[in-house]
């Protein structure tokens, strides 16, 4: 049994994820797919980095290659100031995927003490933390529903609680809104910055949406596609709190300015 | 309150509604089956009974004749109606147990006392063959070279015809020294030695549904459920209990409902060729030798009812330990 290990705290000098010269080529059947070359990229303690670009720009196998779900074919890439899969094996992040993949014959409350029990946490210790993160996304008093009782934001925010369970200091998110509508989504953006501004991970965030991205990066890395790279990074000068009604300053505009023609640059329209 | 009794009628009428929608075309479809019987009975029987006329020179009406028809005493075709007087004759009608050299045993002119005789080793075997599907299955999920080396095997297993290999199995298995020493031993009895080649049979023909099934569950989990299963690092242990067992418990149970009748006819027919005294199979095979036939009907409508039975326990577990994991009512 894997005892639990507590989160490891980033080295306080160094950054949490380091990528340099990263590349990542797929052997298919059609040939070579470059999904990432040279991507380079830094990222520090308690950023919320967005990553945004068209499909098969390599956003989401950006974020794969930080969970060690992929593994890079050139250049290096720390997480923590170890390699992807030792940082996985320390429980470094939580990964909240497109769906949100609860599983369907698990209530809300057993869901997220999947890894939990994975981890070896004790009993106690599982029900104290699914106490506090039902509640740290809202859900007090859901905990005995099933996965199909709850609404499509309900699902996602407790698939968002699972990942936050074992309080990983990485949060890796993969378009965790894509599929809802753009109401609940407003209102899960505005949780999620709560979230983060409370519990100071870092996040790192895959999204289509240019209003999406802004309204909640400290940093947004433009990408895009045939080969997979990063065309601009963008430091966001908003400040940190951040009610909805700021995407109507001109400071907002401004930057969402700057990723639209980003992703303009990078798109090829031949197709 | 009030709102609640307004409510009453209403809901009560809509339930009998529902009730006349499931049950009247239930009941038309029956009624087809049985017309459409008595039809077959009577035309199949005629022959012989103008047959009869015609050799003790008598006349009859049309309607004498119909009714000669579906009162022969060994019928082409017997009629609904016969079948079922032999089925309530042979089951109510007689003791399970009789005497015999002083002791009680079973009154093998009882239906349920075959029945029984075959319903045992069908569960045996339906145990056997399920708990090595399951164990296949899992090995064949987990292990490529089980994957291409035990599918192929298990798949031409299913193209041997049963009937051949029957009597094969009953020699061997009925000779096995292990066996014969349990019997001398008296861990266990004759009888309860006759009931092991049926079993095994059985379990020949119901492992199979569950491979295939279980293969299928143990492989539903999508690629995002085990990515999951990934970022905590989890081990093969961990996965197949929490993601690839649970997943599979719809497919089990659907698999394990075609396995269940596999293994009632594979009882039935290893009860065929060797000569078994008890048992459906041994029912309707006395009965195609004196050419009883109204026996064969209720011996083969027994063996229905026992299979429906055993399909519907399993329908009913299969609600309960669905309904626990959280399924949509």
């Amino acid at each position: 049994m894997v005892q639990p290990t507590t989160a490891i705290a980033p080295d306080a000098t160094g950054p949490v994820i380091a990528a340099k010269n990263l590349d990542l080529t797929f052997q298919t059947n059609d040939g070579p797919v470059h999904a990432l070359r040279d991507v380079n990229l830094t990222i520090n303690k308690g950023e919320f980095v967005s990553f945004i670009g068209p499909s098969g720009c390599g956003k989401t196998t950006f974020l794969r290659v930080i969970a060690a779900l992929e593994h890079p074919t050139g250049g290096t890439i720390t997480v923590n100031g170890m390699t992807p899969d030792e940082a996985r094996m320390r429980r470094a992040y939580g990964y909240v995927f497109q769906a949100a993949g609860l599983y369907p014959w698990r209530s809300i409350e057993k869901n997220i003490k999947l890894p939990l029990e994975i981890m070896g946490f004790d009993r106690a210790e599982q029900d104290r933390r699914v106490r506090d993160v039902l509640a740290l996304v809202d859900l007090e008093g859901f905990g005995k529903k099933f996965p199909w009782q709850l609404s499509g934001g309900m699902q996602q925010r407790a698939s968002i609680a699972r990942a936050l369970a074992f309080d990983a200091d990485i949060l890796l998110m993969d378009e965790p809104f894509g599929a809802l509508d753009e109401i609940v989504r407003d209102h899960l953006n505005e949780q999620l910055l709560t979230l983060w501004a409370r519990t100071e991970k870092t996040i790192g965030f895959v999204t289509h949406s240019i209003p999406e991205a802004v309204y909640l990066s400290t940093k947004i890395v433009v990408m895009s596609p045939r080969p997979g790279r990063i065309t601009d990074i963008i430091d966001s000068d908003l400040p940190r709190e951040r009610p909805l009604d700021i995407r109507d300053t001109p400071e907002f505009l401004a930057i969402a300015h700057r990723v639209r023609e980003g992703l303009r640059a990078g798109h090829a329209y031949e197709d | 309150m009030s709102a609640a009794l307004t409510q009453r009628p209403a809901r009560a009428s809509w339930a009998l509604g529902g009730l006349a929608a499931g049950v009247l075309p239930v009941m038309t479809v029956l009624m087809a089956i049985i017309a459409i019987w008595y039809g077959a009975s009577v035309m199949m029987n005629r022959a012989w009974t103008l047959d009869q006329m015609q050799r003790q020179n008598i006349e009859m009406t049309p309607f004498e004749i119909i009714a000669a028809a579906m009162t022969q005493e060994r019928p082409v075709l017997p009629p609904p109606h016969q079948v079922a007087a032999e089925i309530w004759n042979t089951t109510v009608g007689e003791p399970i147990m009789r005497e015999r050299r002083g002791q009680m045993q079973g009154n093998p002119r009882n239906l349920i006392f075959h029945a029984y005789h075959t319903l045992w080793p069908t569960i045996l075997g339906f145990g056997i063959g399920g708990f090595l599907g399951i164990l296949l299955a899992v090995g064949i999920v987990h292990s490529r070279a089980m994957d291409m080396s035990v599918m192929p095997w298990a798949i031409a297993s299913q193209t041997i015809p049963i009937l051949a290999i029957a009597p094969i199995i009953v020699v061997v298995v009925s000779n096995l020294p292990v066996l014969n020493a349990a019997v001398d031993q008296g861990w266990i009895s004759d009888d309860t030695k006759l009931l092991v080649p049926k079993a095994l049979i059985s379990s020949y023909l119901s492992f199979f549904p569950v491979v295939v099934g279980m293969v299928a569950g143990l492989r539903s989990p999508q690629t995002s459920d085990l990515d999951l299963m990934r970022t905590y690092s989890a081990s093969p242990a961990q996965t197949f209990w929490k993601l690839r067992l649970p997943a599979s418990v719809p497919f089990l149970f659907t698999s394990l409902k075609v396995s269940i009748a596999a293994a009632l006819v594979g009882t039935i027919v290893a009860e065929l060729p060797t000569g078994a005294r008890f048992g459906l199979g041994a029912r309707l095979l006395t009965g195609s030798y004196y050419g009883q036939t109204i026996q064969i009907w209720s011996a083969l409508f027994m063996a229905a009812i026992c299979a429906a039975a055993l399909v519907m326990i399993l329908g009913a577990l299969e609600r309960v330990v669905l309904k626990r994991m959280g399924a949509r009512p």
